[in-house]
């Protein structure tokens, strides 16, 4: 684990706020007035302003990707594994941007922030987010700092999704696009798992039809019930059964031993649920997991990943993980394959990995060779 | 340069497409972009390879050729490389027609089986033919479809395959007269330079 005052760490760290009066028409018909985004930089932006790269997060993700905000921390950054000097983002050679996206609960502008019109938290009433509203507001993040072209946009899994967003939506403002873990569009299957995890929320109590808020209840056990669910589909089969194995924590399962025995992984589930419920928000859990459900690359292009990706002027990096059955290597592969029918300068990496789709945010090995290997190439064509 | 490389260079035209098929550490590409801007893709299946070709600043892509090319649409490169891995795919057949199915030429390297250090080992000493430029044995080589000459021409006739042009390589710099007036028994490396 790297510490704040270790050398491959970008140190400490303090969030910064950009706040933009200019109202955003979102993909849903209805406009933000006004908001703000959260984020963080690592790095030093050079003076031709062509070494910038940005991180786009997964679903519960926010923008603090690495580094620690305090000594006393326990945990660095979600991705601080690939963010650091010496490590495959490299913070001596860019300068990375990592935001909290709207319809977050991390700082930028939510469904728990103020609704200016009512003067009460926003709750269900927060417009939906698309990919596409996302991307629209990171270029605008882009236009603030003064950027206006990514060495990279960067992502994991729908954070992969706005970076192929980004290809389409901005081509001359993006040199090179890296898809981890991700797919074209979700699968029935990850449908289905998201909407057991919306259900969930929907079903507790305490939801109050999402406006918990203004009535000071929390829907914990419906959200850390949904993420349970999701943080099953995150890890492979083999993982699970080398961390936890049938280990009870407590309990016997002898023959005449009436107490009830518990699984390790049960309560690994618990403590995981329960941690996530006091971080999260759950009106934000449902705005993210419909962002993700309703992402098709291709939907505008007449379904055709094809058509969609000739409107594209970057270069790949497509990586996978061959036991992640969330976002599975087949799902890459389908990005690969429209990239190379469409003309497109595509790299593609299938790491050998038994963590699942967690995967992404792990230090392995020659997953961080590649991805290291690669962002030379980024660096080399300021 | 390895030896074949060096000989199959000329047959690529500055500024076109090129697949490479097993490029390896993607010197060989990086040699025709920095060299004839060539836009190049390599397919490969060795991790220390494909993150070495990523190192060149190269377009890599992990695939096994031997599974399928069908992702790569008809005639979309100008020229296929398959440069001394024909004799180590499932289906060289298979992978010679998808060659051509995706390029408009294609170039094939192999080593010729029917060199006479491999039939002398093979005629009078009976044994597999183990040398410096095919150092494994029978049971342990990535090497599972050798063939010479003569059968790599006798393949193309059948397949109705054209010959644009032969090169060879032999095993010693006194030999190329002798590799070139005949082949089958003296080249060491076969090149070929091919299209429908």
């Amino acid at each position: 684990m790297n510490h704040p005052e270790e050398s491959h760490s970008v140190g400490l760290v303090t969030p910064l706020v950009a706040h933009f009066e200019e109202p955003l028409g979102l993909t849903c018909g209805r406009e933000l007035p006004a908001y703000q985004l959260v984020y963080e930089t690592y790095g030093e932006l050079n003076a031709q302003r062509s070494n910038a790269v940005l991180i786009c997060h997964a679903l519960s993700g926010n923008h603090h990707a690495a580094g620690y905000h305090s000594p006393n921390d326990r945990k660095p950054g979600w991705w601080n594994e690939c963010i650091g000097p010496g490590k495959p983002i490299d913070t001596s050679r860019f300068f990375v941007v990592c935001l909290n996206n709207l319809g977050g609960c991390h700082g930028s502008t939510g469904p728990s922030s103020i609704n200016p019109a009512t003067g009460k938290p926003w709750g269900r009433d927060f417009p939906p987010m698309r990919t596409r509203d996302w991307v629209q507001s990171q270029a605008r993040l882009a236009d603030y700092l003064g950027i206006d072209c990514w060495a990279a946009v960067i992502g994991g899994s729908l954070g992969g999704m706005q970076a192929m967003r980004w290809s389409l939506e901005f081509p001359q403002r993006i040199r090179h696009c890296i898809v981890i873990a991700a797919a074209l569009k979700l699968s029935a299957q990850n449908l289905a798992f998201n909407e057991v995890a919306r259900q969930a929320i929907e079903s507790d109590p305490d939801f109050l039809g999402g406006d918990y808020q203004t009535h000071g209840a929390v829907p914990a056990r419906g959200l850390a019930l949904a993420r349970m669910i999701g943080h099953i589909t995150y890890l492979s089969d083999d993982a699970m059964a080398n961390k936890f194995g049938r280990d009870l924590r407590s309990g016997s399962l002898g023959r005449g031993e009436a107490n009830d025995a518990e699984f390790q992984v049960q309560s690994y589930l618990r403590h995981q649920g329960s941690q996530f419920s006091g971080n999260f928000d759950a009106n934000t859990y449902i705005l993210m997991t419909r962002a993700l459900d309703y992402f098709d690359l291709a939907l505008e292009y007449g379904n055709d990943p094809v058509a969609a990706f000739r409107h594209a002027r970057c270069s790949f990096l497509v990586i996978s993980f061959s036991t992640d059955w969330r976002f599975s290597p087949e799902r890459s592969r389908e990005i690969v394959n429209a990239l190379i029918a469409a003309d497109r300068p595509v790299t593609y990496a299938e790491i050998e990995a038994k963590e699942g789709h967690d995967a992404f945010l792990m230090p392995i090995p020659r997953y961080l060779d590649v991805f290291r290997a690669y962002m030379l190439r980024v660096g080399d064509c300021y | 340069m390895r030896l074949d490389l060096s000989h199959i260079q000329r047959w690529i035209a500055p500024g076109s497409r090129v697949l490479d098929l097993g490029c390896g550490d993607g010197v060989f590409l990086e040699f025709l972009r920095d060299q004839r801007q060539v836009r190049g893709t390599g397919l490969e299946i060795d991790q220390d390879y494909i993150t070495a070709a990523i190192s060149r600043g190269l377009n890599v892509v992990e695939q096994n050729m031997d599974e399928s090319l069908a992702n790569f649409p008809d005639q979309s490169f100008d020229t296929v490389v398959l440069a001394l891995a024909l004799q180590a795919v499932n289906y060289p057949d298979r992978v010679l027609e998808e060659m051509l199915r995706i390029g408009r030429e294609g170039i094939v390297t192999f080593p010729n089986f029917g060199h006479w250090r491999c039939r002398l080992m093979l005629g009078l000493g009976g044994r597999m033919p183990v040398s410096g430029f095919m150092p494994y044995t029978w049971y342990n080589t990535p090497n599972i479809h050798f063939c010479t000459v003569k059968d790599f021409e006798n393949l193309c006739k059948e397949k109705g395959i054209r010959i644009l042009a032969r090169d060879v390589v032999g095993n010693t710099k006194r030999q190329p007269m002798l590799s070139n007036r005949w082949p089958n028994l003296f080249a060491t490396t076969a090149i070929y330079h091919i299209t429908r």
